[in-house]
């Protein structure tokens, strides 16, 4: 073989490796900021096409009859949906079986002895989650608009929603000098997208609430003291984002200046609400369901898996491409800021 | 301006591609040819396009002067003056300018009877160009993907189509392009570095030859890629440092959608450890 055709044998073959795992056009694009900018969004339509059927809304239920008797007559122990009617009620519990538990039926709640009986945790689980719900669908309009979340936004036909988080276990060996990551540079980590960036993201973001900004507010040095670490976890929690909406991060940022508000999209404002939403969730609902969860459903640092963007977005930048299921649930319309939360005392008793 | 002595022995009729003998000649220095003629033409009309665009924009900042791309509703038409109109026009002047520069070197070449290398390097940085303005805009379907011509604002573009893949530098292409555009200035430092220390020794010294410059590096690393060696590898760590840029733009988009960390999902599906 002659010098040059092995170099053209060897442009190929390197060219042919470049383009393994690439995608090909025409692509789909939008507009997403002033002409030239760079501030638009490219889509590969094949990759939605493909996509489609998870983000689809399954149809709503056939609406019940608006008179009848209140449920309370007819069931015992109603301590969130006791306003329905006994059509509704029955309606609404056959899609929460649908959306949450379609392979186990109404007993992966219920005692199939005494429906009433609060004995399985996952029936007192599913009573804190209905106000969850309520609690989004109420009091987030910043963040779900009229579109508003149900049971099935998260879940998608799975007891426990696909895309939620626990703590990952610290990785250090002992006496050796590389011996702690310090939570990052670790390959395929899904959470920060495959990058190198610091791998946890939700737990300083979306259950404490570290300060996300890390720029500075004046050009020059004057008192701003975040690190480069933590200007890598902040990139770490965006790529999360991204990743979890389909986007890039031009979708809200103008990244000649990510911070400044004038310049950003409008779905930033709706991302800051998201982010303050899901904190507020994990805190309030999710993490007090810890002690009567079965250590079986924990993660490895015996916490309970919680929610990020990617729970309910599921990689589309509005979850179900924004189907409005709520308006058909009135067992999951909004109210106004929910009470202490009770539930989880009641645990085990009748 | 005065011609030296000997220029004239090279100042050769013909070797022309185009146009014959009409515009074979020279202006001062400067050789002229068709090409010449069509370089001044595309650059005055490109730039005075430029001024008259600029003077309808709001400032005359020179950092914030901005011609932008047409919106991406247009695709690939033609796009109102105002709206773009003046961008498409300037990319077209921009590209007749650049490619005769470049022919115009080829014609000096052929008078000369040399190879063609200089038109060739020059061509790689207006092949870059043409990647920016039309490959990745048609393989996209719309002009609005080119970048503006502004200062500030073809940067703060740069920064947006870096963003939308979440991490550039993790763009397979933009990593080789980028290590090139180190070794090249490397590779030049290195070559600098080594003439001027042979021209240059201590007081009584003569000036060194090849020679010493070859034992240098054998000295060192074993190996001296030699006189002629050292501009070939210069001249192709350049040329493939802009050949690679050029690439990992027009694989953004076209052909990768996601955020370039994902890209790297290939090697942790390899089989050998998957």
């Amino acid at each position: 073989m002659n010098p040059t055709r092995t170099l053209l044998a060897a442009v190929l073959v390197g060219t042919a490796l470049l383009l393994t795992g690439c995608e090909h056009p025409p692509m789909k694009h939008e507009q997403i900021g002033y002409r030239g900018t760079g501030m638009e969004r490219i889509v590969n339509p094949r990759t939605v096409a493909e996509n489609a059927p998870l983000h689809a809304a399954p149809e709503a239920a056939p609406a019940a009859p608006a008179d009848g008797p209140k449920a309370t007559l007819l069931y015992k122990n109603l301590q969130v949906l006791g306003d329905l009617n006994v059509a509704e009620f029955n309606r609404t519990m056959a899609a929460f079986t649908q959306w949450v538990a379609p392979n186990e039926g109404c007993t992966h709640c219920h005692n199939p002895a005494n429906f009433a009986d609060d004995s399985k945790y996952t029936k007192v689980v599913a009573r804190r989650m209905i106000q969850m719900t309520r609690e989004i669908n109420g009091n987030w309009h910043d963040h779900v608009a009229d579109t508003g979340v149900t049971c099935y936004t998260c879940h998608r036909g799975h007891n426990i929603p696909e895309k939620s988080w626990v703590a990952e276990r610290e990785t250090v060996t002992e006496g050796r000098m590389l011996g702690n990551n310090f939570g990052q540079n670790r390959a395929g980590m899904a959470s920060v997208g495959n990058s190198s960036l610091p791998y946890d993201p939700y737990t300083p973001f979306l259950l404490k609430a570290h300060e996300i900004r890390v720029a500075g507010s004046t050009a020059l040095p004057t008192g701003n003291k975040s690190s480069i670490k933590n200007a890598e976890a902040t990139h770490g929690l965006m790529i999360h984002m991204s990743e979890a909406l389909g986007v890039g991060c031009t979708w809200c940022h103008n990244t000649r200046a990510m911070a400044e508000w004038s310049q950003s999209t409008p779905q930033r404002v709706q991302a800051w609400h998201g982010i303050r939403m899901v904190r507020a969730i994990n805190n309030d609902f999710i993490v007090p369901l810890t002690p009567i969860t079965p250590p079986e459903r924990l993660g490895a640092m015996g916490d309970i898996p919680k929610a990020n963007c990617a729970t309910c977005h599921q990689g589309a930048n509005k979850p179900l491409m924004g189907a409005a299921m709520a308006k058909d649930y009135p067992a999951l319309a909004g109210t106004a800021r929910a009470p202490a939360p009770v539930a989880v005392a009641r645990a085990g008793k009748n | 301006m005065a011609m030296l002595s000997f220029e004239r022995k090279y100042r050769v009729r013909g070797g022309t591609l185009l146009g014959g003998d009409l515009f074979d000649f020279w202006v001062g220095p400067f050789y002229v040819g068709l090409f010449g003629v069509t370089t001044i033409f595309f650059a005055f009309l490109g730039t005075a396009l430029l001024l008259y665009a600029a003077s309808l924009g709001p400032t005359w900042n020179i950092w914030q002067i901005n011609i932008a791309p047409p919106d991406l509703k247009y695709g690939l038409g033609l796009a109102p003056l105002r709206e773009g109109g003046f961008w498409q026009i300037i990319t077209v002047c921009a590209l007749g300018a650049f490619g005769s520069w470049a022919l115009r070197e080829v014609e000096i070449s052929r008078k000369l009877g040399m190879g063609y290398h200089v038109p060739f390097a020059y061509g790689f940085a207006v092949l870059a160009y043409f990647t920016l303005e039309v490959v990745r805009p048609v393989l996209l379907g719309a002009w609005g993907h080119g970048f503006p011509y502004g200062i500030l604002s073809h940067l703060d573009w740069v920064s947006n189509v870096g963003y939308q893949f979440l991490h550039f530098h993790y763009n397979p292409a933009h990593m080789i392009a980028v290590s090139l555009f180190f070794t090249t200035t490397f590779a030049l430092a290195l070559h600098g570095a080594l003439i001027l220390s042979s021209t240059n020794p201590g007081v009584g010294e003569v000036v060194k030859s090849p020679e010493h410059e070859d034992t240098f590096f054998r000295d060192i690393i074993g190996y001296s890629v030699g006189t002629l060696g050292i501009h070939r590898l210069g001249l192709f760590l350049a040329l493939a440092a802009v050949f690679f840029s050029a690439v990992c733009i027009v694989i953004s988009g076209p052909f990768w959608t996601q955020g370039w960390p994902a890209w790297w999902g290939w090697w942790l599906r390899l089989p050998i450890w998957a």
